[in-house]
């Protein structure tokens, strides 16, 4: 199973990114195999509108079936709900941070957008 | 003749002269307020609205059993507004500019559109003038498709003056499309000075002709007076900072019921305005 995390670099000691549709990347890590892959989420940084919509389309395009951000806003939450991806919000300062609590069980998939959307 | 009333910042008095000038005319006038976010003309009019209709926008919507998910849908889409994933595409309607691309592109014509509503058209009168407004309903974020249907309204069988949003954005563009003249109205300080320099440039881009009034002017060589000299754009009239004309306007009172004297002035400026159109200048 591969889980994504929200990043501003391609490592594990990379900085978590809070914002999810904004962010500046995913890394994308395989919990079976233990690899790690960035990708890159740059064409939303300057998205007039609907990032976090075109964000989740290329999250569920890598075959992640589970992400942890510091926020989801509604409709990123919705395309990432229709897909069957599952959402933990983390407080984590890194990747690993961030994996650890997720492998120790320590982070809940939440049931909705824990913020309001802010397209404009 | 179509007038509008613009500005670039927020709060410089586009309603303030709109509804002036709408009431300093000889002539039969009909006032639009484009102002879809906040239309406020009633305000001071206090217009009898007569009748009313639904503004409708286009927005796709998907057949799941036609649709075999190709994602061509949502790569067209520049505003985001669908997101392909396994099963058939999501909509998110407030986002869409009702552009049609996603029904040109879709291979299998499973997308069609639905009409929803976004505003409301509001038409009726006030002692004699003719007064059409567009209100945005709460929580949608698009007003051209509103400001185009008070727009539908602008004659060149009469005078039409249009009070328009603020910004230089799409609302100002879909409101000053089309007309003859604007008249910028702003105040001088440096950010009513930016402001104008950016609806100043757009207009050119659109090749609509402008003239400037000053309002709340302490000094009468301020600068936008400089910048209006410099640019060789027309300054019409500057209206002087006063207080009575603030409470009166706090009140819903009309700026020529309080100051009756800026009648005349107000009549040369629409006489000003007229010349221009007439001769051609730009």
């Amino acid at each position: 199973m591969k889980i994504a995390i929200t990043t501003t670099g391609d490592s594990l000691q990379a900085p978590l990114d809070m914002r999810f549709g904004r962010a500046v990347g995913f890394l994308i890590y395989d919990l079976d195999k233990g690899t790690a892959e960035f990708v890159s989420n740059s064409q939303n940084l300057n998205a007039a509108q609907g990032a976090g919509i075109q964000a989740a389309q290329t999250l569920v395009a890598t075959g992640a079936e589970g992400l942890i951000t510091g926020h989801c806003g509604p409709k990123a939450f919705q395309v990432l709900e229709a897909a069957g991806v599952a959402v933990f919000n983390t407080r984590a300062a890194n990747v690993d941070e961030a994996l650890t609590l997720y492998k120790k069980g320590d982070l809940t998939a939440v049931a909705s957008a824990d913020v309001e959307g802010h397209w404009t | 003749m179509k007038i509008a009333l613009a500005s670039g910042k927020g709060g410089t008095g586009k309603t303030t002269m709109a509804v002036a000038l709408a009431r300093a005319a000889r002539s039969p006038v009909r006032l639009l307020d484009c102002d879809v976010e906040g239309p406020n003309c009633h305000l001071f009019i206090k217009p009898v609205l007569e009748r009313s209709e639904i503004v409708t926008v286009s927005v796709p919507v998907v057949d799941k059993n036609l649709c075999k998910p190709c994602g061509k849908c949502a790569e067209i889409c520049r505003f985001n507004a669908i997101a392909s994933i396994k099963l058939a595409p999501l909509f998110f309607p407030e986002l869409c500019h009702a552009c049609g691309g996603c029904i040109q592109v879709c291979p299998e014509n499973a997308i069609g559109e639905i009409q929803r509503d976004v505003g409301l058209l509001e038409c009726g009168s006030s002692d004699g003038l003719e007064f059409i407004q567009g209100r945005l309903m709460i929580g949608e974020a698009m007003a051209t498709p509103v400001i185009k249907a008070v727009k539908r309204y602008q004659s060149d069988e009469l005078l039409t003056l249009i009070d328009c949003p603020p910004g230089t954005a799409c609302p100002f563009a879909a409101a000053v499309r089309g007309c003859d003249y604007v008249l910028l109205v702003t105040e001088p300080t440096p950010f009513g000075l930016h402001d104008l320099k950016l609806a100043v440039a757009t207009l050119r881009r659109m090749g609509i002709a402008a003239g400037v009034i000053v309002n709340r002017c302490v000094d009468r060589d301020n600068m936008i007076a400089a910048y209006c000299r410099e640019e060789n754009i027309p300054l019409h009239l500057q209206v002087p900072e006063q207080r009575r004309i603030a409470e009166a306007s706090s009140r819903g009172r009309m700026l020529l019921e309080v100051a009756p004297e800026f009648g005349s002035k107000l009549r040369e400026v629409l006489q000003m305005v007229t010349e221009r159109i007439s001769g051609g200048q730009r």
